[in-house]
């Protein structure tokens, strides 16, 4: 089974995306913000990350470019979702090595297409 | 809405446009006639439905059939259909119709997402077409449809089912809270309501035509003369994509299935020799 990692400073939102997740199939893990998915990472890195953008400690966008130079960081697939939806923050994501993008709020439809999208479910 | 009311409006809907409306599903019946009532000026749902028993009027009796049968839709709505145009249909047509353009038909396309996911292909492949020149037409029954599909304009919603975010930094630009798709993709698509009961010799021949999802709501009877008129309507070796549920085995001989491509049919050559 395929872990998913879900990093959200919103246990509201942690938890409506395990919900969703559980259902397509994924076992998940939850992180507050990017500090404690960094830990998380360093430990076991997941098939797939989904990452808010605004977070204490570490925002989204630092912990994904950090990430990407980790050994191994390569790997997961890591999913932005998040309320910021202008052209110019979608952009930075990806440039910062983002794979998909989700913009808030979301529910299970839109997460299964991205999911579909990015090749972590057939 | 009374079951009478519900009567009335399903014998619209299939005698104008085909389709058969489930009568146990008052609900969604309800819930897209509403708006339809209020642009209109009625008090109710019974009011409009009694306006159209006893004035007929044309006018109203399309907005009600419209409201009623326009379509789910999204960006490359089941992907593979889309690959298979890619990576298979394309390079094919590039290769066969030097001389003339390639004319693609995204019939009962709904607000226009399923052409728009073809032009955004063939504008990805254009490198590869060796200069062809595509024609791409989208249609549907309902007005609304066709204007929305023309502007080009969808909501945040709309633009996360199906289309991939590189996609949409491409060719799309926010405005306000909605996204709108550049000229350059708009302006590959002419648009014409199209009506599949129609006689549709008039429209000529397809290379491609996809049909997805709209042959499922109507009556045996009308599948199958939709089903011929579309088979009449492409060369020898053209290409019809239906919806993945969607089959015309049992239902007609005109096509057959392209082996291992679930939705994808062509021309029968013993029914053309047949009917000739």
């Amino acid at each position: 089974m395929k872990t998913c990692l879900v990093v959200d400073d919103s246990r509201v939102i942690r938890k409506v995306a395990r919900r969703i997740l559980e259902i397509l199939g994924f076992e998940t893990a939850e992180a507050a913000d990017g500090v404690e998915a960094m830990a998380w990472c360093r430990t076991s890195m997941p098939e797939a990350i989904l990452l808010d953008w605004n977070m204490p400690a570490m925002d989204g966008l630092e912990f994904l470019k950090q990430l990407r130079r980790e050994p191994a960081g390569h790997q997961p697939v890591v999913l932005f979702c998040t309320v910021e939806n202008d052209l110019e923050h979608i952009t930075e994501a990806l440039e910062a090595g983002a794979d998909e993008y989700i913009m808030k709020p979301f529910d299970g439809d839109i997460v299964c297409a991205k999911f579909t999208q990015a090749g972590l479910i057939a | 809405m009374t079951s009478d009311d519900i009567e009335v409006v399903r014998q619209l809907v299939h005698a104008r446009s085909g389709v058969v409306i489930d009568p146990g599903k008052a609900y969604p019946i309800e819930t897209r006639l509403a708006p339809v009532a209020r642009r209109e000026g009625f008090e109710s749902l019974a009011d409009l439905v009694q306006a159209i028993r006893i004035h007929r009027n044309d006018r109203l009796i399309w907005a009600v059939v419209e409201a009623l049968t326009v379509g789910e839709t999204s960006f490359f709505r089941d992907g593979a259909p889309f690959e298979h145009f890619r990576d298979e249909i394309l390079p094919v047509l590039a290769g066969t119709r030097r001389e003339r353009t390639i004319r693609v038909w995204s019939a009962a396309c709904s607000t226009g997402q399923e052409p728009y996911s073809l032009a955004m292909i063939l504008d990805d492949e254009r490198s590869k077409l060796q200069g062809a020149r595509i024609e791409l037409f989208g249609s549907d029954l309902s007005e609304w449809a066709l204007e929305k599909a023309q502007s080009g304009v969808y909501n945040q919603f709309e633009v996360q089912r199906g289309l991939p975010i590189r996609l949409l930094v491409r060719h799309f630009d926010k405005i306000d809270e909605m996204w709108r798709l550049s000229p350059r993709i708009r302006q590959m698509v002419r648009w014409r309501r199209i009506n599949l009961l129609a006689d549709l010799r008039a429209l000529g021949q397809f290379d491609v035509i996809f049909c997805r999802n709209a042959l499922s709501t109507f009556d045996a009877a009308t599948r199958q003369r939709v089903l011929e008129q579309l088979a009449r309507a492409l060369p020898d070796d053209g290409w019809l994509v239906l919806g993945l549920d969607e089959t015309v085995v049992g239902v007609t001989d005109a096509l057959r299935p392209a082996p291992g491509r679930r939705g994808v049919y062509r021309p029968n050559p013993a029914h053309r020799a047949a009917a000739a």
